[in-house]
């Protein structure tokens, strides 16, 4: 995190409701994603999660306050000129595939915000890569699993040739080989090609092992931002959100392991701290 | 006990795909069992799911093989409604499964639907929306529900139908940590009463203490069927490697390996922490250390 450069994405004093009747949904919001951050948003369904997310690119407009991007107010973009640089990826992959091909669903976006048809192919073709669906091209959406599928809505968002991925809950319903699978591509794009990316996440486990930063979110604020071992071991305001920390992490408290002088959230870091008290 | 549920030499394909999804399956199910059913994605579960519900073959059309009995019933021979009163399902997306837009028309649906007495179908709503904790909400307008209360009102909604038998196909996958502690509660409060239950999750971890057996799917097959303790108390490298482990399992094969802990440890967290607990008091002396292997 480059703190003296711009901010790529910046909430400045946002809340948002979506009618002037109705509660504000979140509430003076301030926060700062820089080139390259990978961050958790994570908070009991309810919390604002979505609605944050959503004024990332813009899908959502602040009712107070502004959201910056790249310096300049998401309201001033157009609509094209956000679709090349943030991708938004539904929590459902079935919500937003309709195509009758693989390779048709990955096209369909590139082809959309305007591209030329060699760079539609070219970009196309590279997302499909890699998150190795290219065998699959040519066969109908609905006969790949719910893992491929996932990885298909990924890829057709990518194929935009965006630089920047809000993704939502990407690893709902999917087997262990399969939540691996597209975190490990997820952690790897943000680390060859530094990649923005912000996931929504009720993983606790996801977030401990592969995501650097958490934003946590309870009733429309953000109550706690910084680095993942720091958040998930502030028991107190874990608990105000209703979220309970990783399981190794909730063990180490039980055995006083966690004595302010190193973080336990992750499996090796507990088996660590038991070696050594021993 | 008497017997709920039997599978005998069950294998299906579905009409448009030769492919068998299920190959060889057998196994019963005793009156008030909770039976975990876990396996990569596309293993055939939820297929397992509608033979066990009768949507296949009666339904779902497809080559079946074999025999499944439901309450003694085989499931050949009546139809899926008629089996509904036998077997209740509960399936992944809250969304997708309520019509009703109170919770006492949704729960009213079905009963209705087979013509049953007002009076007796008003009459079962209060102690079944206690039993999922739900017993405040009965004029509530469906669509005001969060998921987890959703999931639960359905599970109400299946029980209306008074089936001795229940499955629950990934009910929450879709829910955020209360809601599916809210599902789980439900469930435990079915267990005490005796229902019937058939669970398929991928979440292990909060499955341990409330299933009886865990039958283990891969590759269409029924690979094994064991108590859950039993299932992590041994050495799993290189097997299973679609299920995610516990942390607890994890930390206690990485202790093993390392000498610390003499047996697999506990998988169950508060048994865990006081193995840990005793590990931790040996202090250096590991030779003195039971766990849960030896047990």
């Amino acid at each position: 995190m480059a703190t003296d450069a711009m901010p790529h994405i910046e909430f400045d004093q946002v809340s948002f409701r979506y009618d002037k009747s109705t509660p504000f949904v979140i509430q003076d919001i301030r926060l700062q994603i820089y080139t390259g951050d990978f961050v958790a948003l994570i908070g009991q369904n309810g919390s604002g999660k979505t609605t944050l997310a959503k004024h990332v690119n813009g899908i959502l407009k602040p009712s107070l306050g502004q959201v910056l991007v790249n310096g300049r107010a998401s309201q001033a973009y157009k609509r094209l000129e956000m679709a090349r640089l943030i991708g938004y990826c539904y929590q459902n992959p079935d919500h937003q595939i309709f195509s009758q091909t693989v390779e048709a669903e990955v096209e369909y976006g590139p082809k959309a915000i305007g591209y030329t048809p060699e760079k539609v192919k070219e970009q196309s073709a590279a997302a499909l890569e890699l998150v190795e669906l290219t065998h699959r091209r040519k066969v109908h959406p609905s006969m790949l699993g719910r893992g491929e599928r996932q990885r298909l809505a990924v890829a057709s968002i990518l194929a935009m040739g965006v630089s920047t991925l809000v993704v939502d809950e990407p690893t709902t319903g999917l087997d262990f080989v399969g939540v691996t699978r597209i975190m490990d591509l997820l952690a790897s794009w943000n680390s060859r090609f530094n990649t923005t990316i912000v996931i929504i996440t009720h993983d606790i486990s996801v977030v401990a092992d592969y995501i650097p930063r958490v934003v946590l979110m309870a009733q429309g604020r953000v109550l706690l931002d910084g680095p993942t071992a720091d958040v998930l071991q502030s028991f107190g305001e874990l608990k105000e959100a209703a979220i309970r920390p990783p399981q190794v992490t909730r063990i180490a408290h039980a055995l006083n392991l966690l004595d302010g002088t190193r973080s336990i959230v992750r499996v090796p870091e507990l088996v660590e701290a038991l070696l050594q008290r021993r | 006990m008497s017997q709920s549920v039997r599978v005998e030499k069950l294998s299906f394909h579905y009409n448009n795909d030769t492919r068998w999804i299920l190959k060889n399956v057998s196994f019963e199910i005793c009156e008030g069992d909770v039976v975990g059913i876990v396996g990569p994605s596309g293993v055939g579960k939820s297929t397992l799911c509608y033979c066990l519900k009768g949507i296949i073959p009666d339904v779902i059309p497809g080559n079946l093989v074999g025999n499944v009995w439901i309450d003694n019933i085989n499931t050949r021979q009546v139809s899926a409604g008629k089996i509904a009163e036998h077997i209740g399902i509960v399936f992944q997306d809250p969304e997708s499964q309520i019509v009703g837009l109170t919770v006492e028309e949704e729960l009213a649906f079905g009963p209705e639907n087979m013509e049953e007495d007002p009076a007796e179908i008003l009459s079962r709503m209060p102690v079944l929306l206690d039993l999922v904790g739900l017993g405040t909400f009965r004029r509530q307008e469906t669509y005001k529900l969060s998921g987890g209360q959703k999931q639960r009102l359905a599970i109400a909604s299946a029980l209306m139908m008074h089936p001795k038998i229940l499955i629950l196909d990934e009910p929450t996958s879709e829910l955020d940590p209360v809601g599916r502690e809210e599902v789980y509660q439900a469930v435990r409060n079915l267990k005490e009463k005796g229902v019937t239950i058939i669970l398929v999750d991928h979440h292990i971890e909060e499955m341990l203490d409330v299933v009886d057996r865990l039958l283990v799917f891969e590759d269409g097959m029924l690979v094994e069927d064991s108590k859950p303790r039993d299932f992590f108390q041994r050495d799993l490298t290189g097997k299973y490697t679609w299920l995610r482990r516990p942390q607890v399992v994890q930390v206690g094969s990485m202790l093993h390996s390392a000498g610390v802990a003499k047996g697999f440890m506990n998988p169950l967290e508060e048994e865990f922490i006081e193995e840990l607990r005793e590990i931790l008091a040996s202090g250096n002396a590991p030779d003195s250390v039971a766990a849960g292997g030896e047990r």
